[in-house]
């Protein structure tokens, strides 16, 4: 499948049925250099639009919203030594966590590639 | 994705009465038109529309003005000139009567960095304060900027008539400051730290000042407004400037550990609470005749119940402000005024005040981010060396 978008800028891609998430880059572009991420712990639950993780630029932290609702399989753990890595590749690399996901519907409310590209351009 | 905290919020509007406003009431300064054409993220600051940064971003701007020279337009700041009513008399023991600073004690073109303060010792406000002949000139923070004029213009009446001046304010920061301005302004080659002097630029006033708020070598130039978008253009003609948002003047003064008003020091906190009395000098403390100078000098005997402190987060994690600060009994002992990462060093700073029976550089505490406490110690301050030019031979 291809990737999917939400409107706080996060995207996920499903392989099988594990997701992968990250942000975007028009995300990374607004935050500036990222200097630290924190993680959530493989194992926890989480609900979609809920806090997951946490991603801080040198002047402001912003939160990393769950796209959908599942357990955390595996954190990026390479993000914690290596930040800038959101930055420099954050659609292959620069990835925040897995998930397995609860409720495929979910992903319905989601934006495909097209319809966040229209998005992103609204916002200026 | 959502940002939960921005250091950039903006505070009150200003009337702004003599600045251009866009459509949404912020005023502009002179450079609006450059620092868009210079690919500006813009954002509203103290009533004012400011670039937040360019496209270096935070990071490389903090680490250019380090390594080379940094361009800032700080226009938004109040300037005015004070001058006593009776002209053969020197305004500076009139002015004296509202900070703690020695004013009297200026010598020609000396700058002075200083507090204003209220009956009970807080801060209004602070301030850098430049003799020439009688009179002084002020540069004030922008979001205080209409209540520190009226303040001070209301407690002088009679004595000193305030001018406010609407010009344009320019600071260049850092190492290879002297050698870019010296080619487009001869006399700042001349200066030494807190130093000033006037010059002409296109037959028009300047005024240049060796100071700055970043803890390097540098300078801010006062002058028209109609000249500041040309002036500004000259240097960065230069390959070694580059122009710098308010995201790294952020960053570079809590290296160098210099208080942000509004959120380091405010009326809720008195010099001594905020670690100023370097400022304050032993006349001053003996005459006891500024505002607030029972309370300043109660706590000088007694100690304060509380003190500003550098502070070294152990981790990666920065600690934004208002984080609450913990001993390592779970006790809250205070909270993190201003806080981030710190681009020279790599690792998060912060600054905040703590009970001042933990202020000692060393003590280990704990910082509650996002629910749970993190390791971090107290730091003497500057966490980046001042690069200061203390004498000029």
């Amino acid at each position: 499948m291809s990737k999917k978008f939400t409107k706080d800028h996060e995207w996920i891609s499903l392989e099988g049925d594990l997701a992968r998430i990250g942000i975007t880059d028009y995300a990374q572009e607004q935050l500036g250099d990222v200097v630290f991420v924190e993680l959530p712990e493989a194992g926890r639950q989480v609900e979609q639009g809920n806090d997951a993780a946490v991603v801080e630029s040198v002047k402001a932290a912003s939160e990393v919203y769950a796209p959908v609702s599942g357990e955390i399989v595996e954190p990026n753990v390479k993000l914690e030594d290596e930040p800038a890595l959101v930055n420099q590749d954050p659609a292959e690399g620069g990835w925040f966590f897995t998930m397995k996901i609860s409720n495929p519907d979910e992903l319905n409310d989601l934006m495909d590639e097209a319809a966040y590209a229209d998005y992103v351009k609204e916002l200026g | 994705m959502t940002n939960s905290t921005t250091d950039f919020d903006g505070s009150s509007k200003e009337s702004g009465a003599s600045s251009k406003q866009d459509s949404n009431g912020y005023a502009r300064t002179p450079l609006y038109d450059m620092h868009l054409q210079l690919g500006a993220k813009m954002v509203p600051f103290a009533g004012y529309e400011m670039p937040v940064q360019y496209g270096l971003g935070v990071m490389g701007e903090h680490l250019h003005t380090r390594e080379k020279a940094g361009l800032f337009d700080v226009s938004h700041m109040g300037q005015a000139q004070l001058f006593p009513e009776d002209p053969d008399s020197d305004v500076a023991p009139v002015f004296e009567a509202l900070v703690p600073g020695g004013i009297i004690s200026l010598k020609e073109s000396g700058i002075r960095y200083t507090q204003l303060t209220n009956q009970d010792g807080g801060i209004l406000d602070d301030l850098m304060v430049t003799r020439f002949g009688n009179t002084l000139w002020l540069v004030v923070n922008a979001a205080c900027k209409n209540d520190d004029f009226a303040h001070i213009a209301q407690s002088l009446a009679g004595k000193a008539r305030l001018s406010v001046e609407n010009r344009a304010l320019l600071a260049l920061q850092g190492p290879l400051a002297e050698a870019v301005l010296k080619e487009h302004l001869p006399a700042a080659a001349d200066l030494a730290f807190m130093q000033a002097c006037h010059a002409d630029f296109q037959g028009e006033k300047v005024i240049i000042s060796r100071c700055g708020y970043t803890g390097e070598d540098g300078f801010e130039i006062s002058l028209p407004n109609d000249l500041a978008s040309q002036f500004a253009a000259l240097l960065l003609e230069n390959d070694a400037v580059a122009p710098i948002g308010l995201g790294a003047r952020d960053s570079l003064r809590l290296e160098a550990g210099l208080c942000l008003y509004g959120h380091d020091i405010d009326t809720g906190t008195t010099p001594v609470e905020a670690d100023l009395m370097w400022s304050v000098p032993r006349r001053r403390r003996e005459s006891l005749d500024f505002p607030g100078a029972h309370k300043v000098s109660q706590q000088l005997s007694q100690k304060p119940d509380r003190l500003r402190v550098g502070i070294k987060p152990e981790g990666r994690a920065p600690a934004r402000e208002g984080t609450e600060i913990h001993d390592m009994d779970n006790n809250t002992i205070g909270r993190i005024t201003s806080g981030g990462f710190a681009p020279s060093l790599q690792a998060p700073i912060a600054m905040g005040y703590v009970s001042a029976t933990h202020a000692a550089p060393g003590t280990q505490v704990q910082l509650i981010i996002r629910g749970k406490p993190m390791l971090a110690k107290i730091s003497s301050m500057p966490f980046v060396e001042h690069k200061y030019l203390r004498t000029k031979s």
